[in-house]
């Protein structure tokens, strides 16, 4: 079809998803945009936040990144993400006990570890990944 | 000549060495599939990301970010080794430890200062015989467990380019195992910073279209290149771990016919001392029954 979108969504662990969609809405560093078929060449990165994958008019599929990178050009969009999980696969429950765990990593450390700041990191991501599920 | 004895406690050991050989042969095979699966799972990631900087850097041009144009001299190199953490892996180490001291060696006689890090202790232990003094420092993988060396990857790429900046180096050049297929591991070396992006990664064309980029050019790359360099490691350690393992699969493959071959000649041996011996006592049966 004409008017398709080729989007890929890779992780460095894997691929997650490729092929061909109607639409495409990202979060930017910027701001959220959209991508539809024949979009102009645009580069940008990617703040934590969802991805969604529309098919006319209703959300396909809805996947977590954690940071990235997107790249549009004339042979689709590309978004090389940090990290990646598929939202509709995860359960809140899963979500909250790794959050727990995390707490407890970082409780367990001192204060000025460089492990420490990374882990602060690693929980705040999980936080805004189990907010965005409950939306 | 080895008494009967003697053959019978050969046999049995190289039995038992045999049954360790397959062992370690059918469990480097599990996990050779486990780490095959992770490297090319981890491939299309590391093609896009090349395909984006090449992309970039094609238009940044000369005024792109130290980590990309270099720190404009080439006097201090460090060689990154990557090895694996055990050893009866055939020569899959040795490969890398031989391709790594010849490229010292070359360095050395252009007169340049070499600095080695090795990651895995294999590496460590085969060229702190000869180049003891110039090991800055080593990373150990041992403590990973379940394959995933993402975390390892970043912490490498962090220390390099954080010493990068401190100036500590001018070029970092990364020496480790290809993943070809199970047979062949190919030795590489590839430079790491300043980054570069590979010949054959595919740009697009763009005809006349300008590319937008948000929110800038130059922050886009600085982002970008410090995660090229993790993912660049991360795909090498990937493929370092499965080429271990192909070529451990291989070597203790070969150490099980040879037991087997072993076993063989040692048994006809065996048989053979029983028969003489056999003959003999026959032999002094029937003499002494003549004798009467």
């Amino acid at each position: 079809m004409a008017n398709k979108l080729h989007f890929s969504l890779v992780s460095p662990a894997r691929e997650l998803f490729s092929g061909e969609v109607d639409h495409v809405i990202a979060p930017g560093s910027e701001g959220e945009f959209g991508v539809l078929a024949n979009h102009a060449p645009f580069m940008t990165t990617l703040k934590n936040g969802v991805v969604r994958v529309l098919e006319g008019d209703t959300v396909k599929m809805r996947i977590f990144v954690r940071g990235g990178f997107a790249d549009v050009t004339a042979e689709g969009l590309t978004i090389l993400a940090e990290e990646a999980r598929m939202l509709d696969k995860l359960k809140v429950e899963d979500v909250q006990k790794e959050l727990d765990e995390t707490l407890l990593k970082i409780q367990s450390l001192d204060k000025g570890d460089t492990a420490k700041l990374a882990l602060q990191e690693h929980y705040d991501y999980l936080e805004s990944l189990k907010a965005a599920m409950v939306h | 000549m080895p008494s009967l004895k003697d053959l019978k406690n050969r046999i049995s050991s190289v039995k038992s060495t045999r049954k360790i050989t397959k062992a370690m042969q059918m469990v480097a095979a599990a996990k050779l599939k486990r780490a095959q699966e992770a490297a090319t799972a981890a491939r299309p990631y590391a093609e896009r990301m090349a395909s984006v900087l090449a992309n970039l850097s094609a238009s940044a041009g000369a005024g792109g970010p130290k980590l990309l144009t270099g720190t404009g001299e080439d006097k201090t190199h460090l060689i990154v080794v990557l090895t694996a953490e055990r050893g009866l892996a055939g020569g899959f180490n040795t490969y890398v430890v031989k391709l790594a001291k010849q490229k010292i060696g070359e360095l050395r006689a252009e007169g340049k200062t070499v600095k080695i890090l090795t990651v895995g202790k294999k590496g460590r232990e085969q060229l702190s015989r000869e180049y003891g003094d110039l090991i800055v420092n080593h990373i150990d993988l041992s403590g990973v467990k379940g394959g995933d060396f993402s975390e390892s990857a970043i912490s490498l790429g962090k220390l390099l380019t954080h010493e990068f900046e401190a100036g500590e180096f001018d070029v970092a050049t990364l020496i480790y195992s290809q993943f070809v297929n199970v047979l062949s591991q190919l030795p590489t070396a590839q430079q790491l910073i300043p980054a570069s992006a590979p010949e054959d990664a595919e740009t697009v064309d763009l005809g006349n279209a300008l590319y937008i980029y948000e929110p800038s050019e130059e922050a886009i790359l600085e982002t970008l290149l410090p995660r090229y360099i993790n993912t660049q490691i991360l795909s090498a350690i990937l493929e370092s771990a499965a080429g271990e393992q192909a070529s451990r699969m291989t070597a203790m493959d070969n150490a099980t016919n040879n037991a087997g071959e072993m076993i063989d000649s040692l048994s006809l041996q065996y048989n053979r001392a029983r028969q003489a011996q056999i003959t003999k006592e026959l032999i002094e049966i029937i003499s002494g029954a003549e004798a009467l």
